[in-house]
């Protein structure tokens, strides 16, 4: 009872109070941001952990990379799920940080999260990592960026290639999406470029981030006689790790994984969002147009290969330059006819080829002759 | 016949995945057997298992022991144990409330703290290579087996002994089956609980420091995706007794290798239905032994009231 009666403000008052409170608070928030203007703000959002040496520390690395630039001022959060609360965080960094433009980096922010909050905030700019931004139904201040890696891991497919002895490999993968199944068959492909009995066994573990069943999978690859590993998770740490265990040779996936495997590691695929995050910053810094829609690949520096590892062979290495120095100067055409999917139908026929622009790859559903899986 | 070989080989997958994934099930299994024998539950586990795995992990990177590790693991599990036992006699509260809070506390302040562990790489707990015999390295792969799973392998038989027989073990039983028969014995309901429920939070924090130090064996956030919990079903469906947890563990082992071994030898079909054969066999299991009639077999007589 005596509780109660200290809190006995009458609901008029209280009104009364919290609104003058919150006008002063407003007002007090609003001279800093005022008197900071002049820097650009950046506010990234991750799904996970940004040290885990997979998708999420890419994209810290990218920000990471921003600090040398005294005009910007990045803010980051980590392990936001793709639900309700990545708007909260987005609505935070717009309302508290004054972030301009956002980069909110998981695949499944995008619909609805990101779709949402833009309508709400016209002045801010939105830009997500991945495929999905449509000119006619999304809003102008939404956009996407991507970057090419199936380029960087076909260069993986040729290393693995040459330094396969059981010609076959694994490859663990979360789920079956586009991406996913594109970095598979240029894996396939590249490798069977080089020999073409080459196979390569797949396995979904039908989540993002499941180390025990990435474990397992990479297990039973292994006791198949696969003597290369590869992975598209969210952390390529337990796959390469239970790889170098076995004794067997890995490629990296999303950032350099060499550490992990210091004798087993061939090479791998690396993202470069520092190339891609300074660019932004520049384009709103001058106040000029942000593009909606950026893709790049080797040759445009968003992604990049690992350096290769002690145990790769001259002649491995001989012939991923090579393709490195194609994809370089624009020559190289992956997906050029014929190509047959895994079940024997012919998806490119002789003649027609796809760019690596081409959007068609983006919506891929099939997996090249040689994957099994 | 190279599909004999194939099929061979998913056996043996599932049998070294019975042992290399159903290791930390025995160890939470048989701590929730413990703290329910003595009439409590806890449903907080989980949180010991991921806490357990962090502080496993963690030790053993600062202080280069991997036995140092699970000696800090089991100890995090215990102050977890103690923390929910003390909470837990206050009257009215409710032991599977706390146990959710407790989960959602040991596993916040793991990931909290767990931060700068996720990169570096820890010194492994060792395995014995019982497979040394066989040129198969498949084989030598499968009976790479850690010692943690022995010790769980004899935990077992040594709980159901110290219940049966010993008068601490009848004491936790006495406690758990009647606590009014157990007051007429001027029992020490609480201690007996806080002991019973600090031990069993002990052995789940062992259990997460295989899976950090051994299998998969390297820390990250995502690394019981709640095994923790299934456990805690499984005890249901081992009615209580530490054999057949030791028994169920080793099938939900087994279970979860499945997906990824039959995917490996090409049968691509239905791989998510078998990546969900554990959960599906809980589920099952719930099913299979609830009773409209009666209580389960088993279940200590505290839960009745």
């Amino acid at each position: 009872m005596k509780q109660k009666s200290q809190l006995s403000l009458s609901r008029r008052k209280f009104v009364k109070t919290a609104s003058i409170a919150a006008a002063g608070l407003s007002m007090a928030l609003k001279t800093p941001l005022a008197l900071a203007a002049a820097k650009v703000k950046m506010g990234f959002v991750y799904v996970g952990p940004r040290d885990d040496y997979g998708y999420n520390q890419a994209h810290f690395e990218g920000k990471a990379a921003l600090a040398a630039l005294d005009w910007v001022k990045a803010v980051d959060e980590e392990n936001v799920p793709e639900t309700i609360e990545v708007q909260k965080t987005m609505e935070s960094m717009i309302q508290l940080d004054g972030a301009q433009v956002l980069f909110p980096t998981s695949f499944g922010y995008f619909d609805p999260h990101i779709l949402k909050i833009a309508k709400r905030y016209p002045d801010t700019t939105f830009l997500h990592c991945g495929g999905l931004w449509d000119a006619e139904k999304h809003p102008k201040n939404v956009g996407s960026y991507f970057g090419y890696i199936d380029e960087p891991v076909y260069i993986s497919g040729i290393v693995a290639g040459h330094m396969s002895k059981s010609k076959k490999l694994g490859f663990i993968a979360a789920i079956p999406i586009p991406q996913v199944l594109r970095n598979i068959n240029n894996f396939t492909m590249a490798a069977r470029s080089i020999d073409p009995s080459i196979t390569t066994t797949v396995v979904f573990t039908g989540g993002w981030s499941d180390p025990v069943k990435e474990a397992e999978a990479a297990n039973s690859l292994v006791d198949q006689g696969i003597d290369v590993l590869t992975c598209h998770v969210d952390s390529p740490k337990v796959v390469v790790e239970t790889a170098e265990k076995r004794g067997i040779y890995s490629c990296g996936y999303h950032t350099n994984n060499a550490v992990l495997a210091p004798k087993g590691f061939l090479t791998g695929a690396e993202w470069s969002w520092a190339t891609v995050y300074k660019n932004y910053a520049e384009l709103i810094k001058n106040k000029q147009p942000i593009p909606n829609l950026v893709r790049g690949g080797l040759k445009d520096g968003i992604v990049k290969v690992s350096p290769y590892g002690a145990v790769v062979s001259d002649a491995a290495k001989a012939d991923a330059d090579k393709a490195l120095a194609s994809f370089m100067d624009g020559s190289m055409v992956v997906y050029k006819g014929p190509i047959k999917d895994n079940k024997g139908n012919t998806v490119i026929p002789k003649g027609k080829s796809y760019l690596q622009t081409d959007t068609w790859l983006e919506s891929m559903d099939w997996l090249v002759e040689g994957v099994v899986g | 016949m190279e599909n004999d070989i194939g099929l061979w080989s998913v056996l043996i997958a599932v049998l070294g995945g019975a042992i290399r994934v159903g290791t930390p099930f025995i160890f939470v299994s048989l701590g929730e057997c413990l703290t329910e024998k003595a009439g409590r539950i806890n449903l907080g586990l989980e949180g010991n298992l991921i806490m357990g795995a962090m502080t496993g992990y963690a030790v053993s990177y600062l202080s280069g022991s991997p036995w140092l590790g699970v000696l800090a693991a089991g100890s995090s599990g215990c102050v977890l144990g103690i923390l929910h036992a003390l909470l837990c006699q206050n009257k009215q509260v409710n032991d599977i409330a706390v146990g959710i809070a407790m989960m959602l506390f040991a596993t916040g302040i793991a990931f909290f703290y767990g931060k700068a562990f996720i990169q570096p790489s820890a010194p492994h707990l060792p395995s014995i290579g019982f497979g040394n015999w066989s040129s198969s390295p498949v084989i030598k792969a499968a009976l790479d087996i850690n010692v943690l799973f022995f010790l769980g392998v004899a935990l077992a038989p040594a709980m159901a002994w110290f219940l049966r027989t010993t008068r601490w073990g009848n004491a936790v039983r006495v406690v758990g089956e009647s606590s009014d028969a157990a007051l007429s014995l001027g029992m020490n309901i609480n201690r007996v609980r806080l002991l019973s429920t600090m031990a069993g939070g002990g052995l789940a924090g062992i259990g997460g420091s295989y899976l950090s130090l051994y299998y998969p064996g390297s820390w990250s956030e995502g690394l019981s995706s709640g095994q923790g919990l299934m456990a805690v079903a499984l005890v249901i469906f081992a009615r209580w007794n530490p054999m057949n947890c030791l028994y169920a563990s080793l099938l939900f082992g087994g279970a979860a290798a499945l997906g990824p071994a039959l995917q490996s030898v090409g049968i691509n079909w239905g791989y998510y239905l078998f990546n969900a054969a554990p959960y599906v066999l809980t589920l099952v299991i719930m099913i299979a032994a609830s009773s409209a009639k009666g209580t389960v077999r088993g279940m200590p007589g505290e839960f009745v009231k």
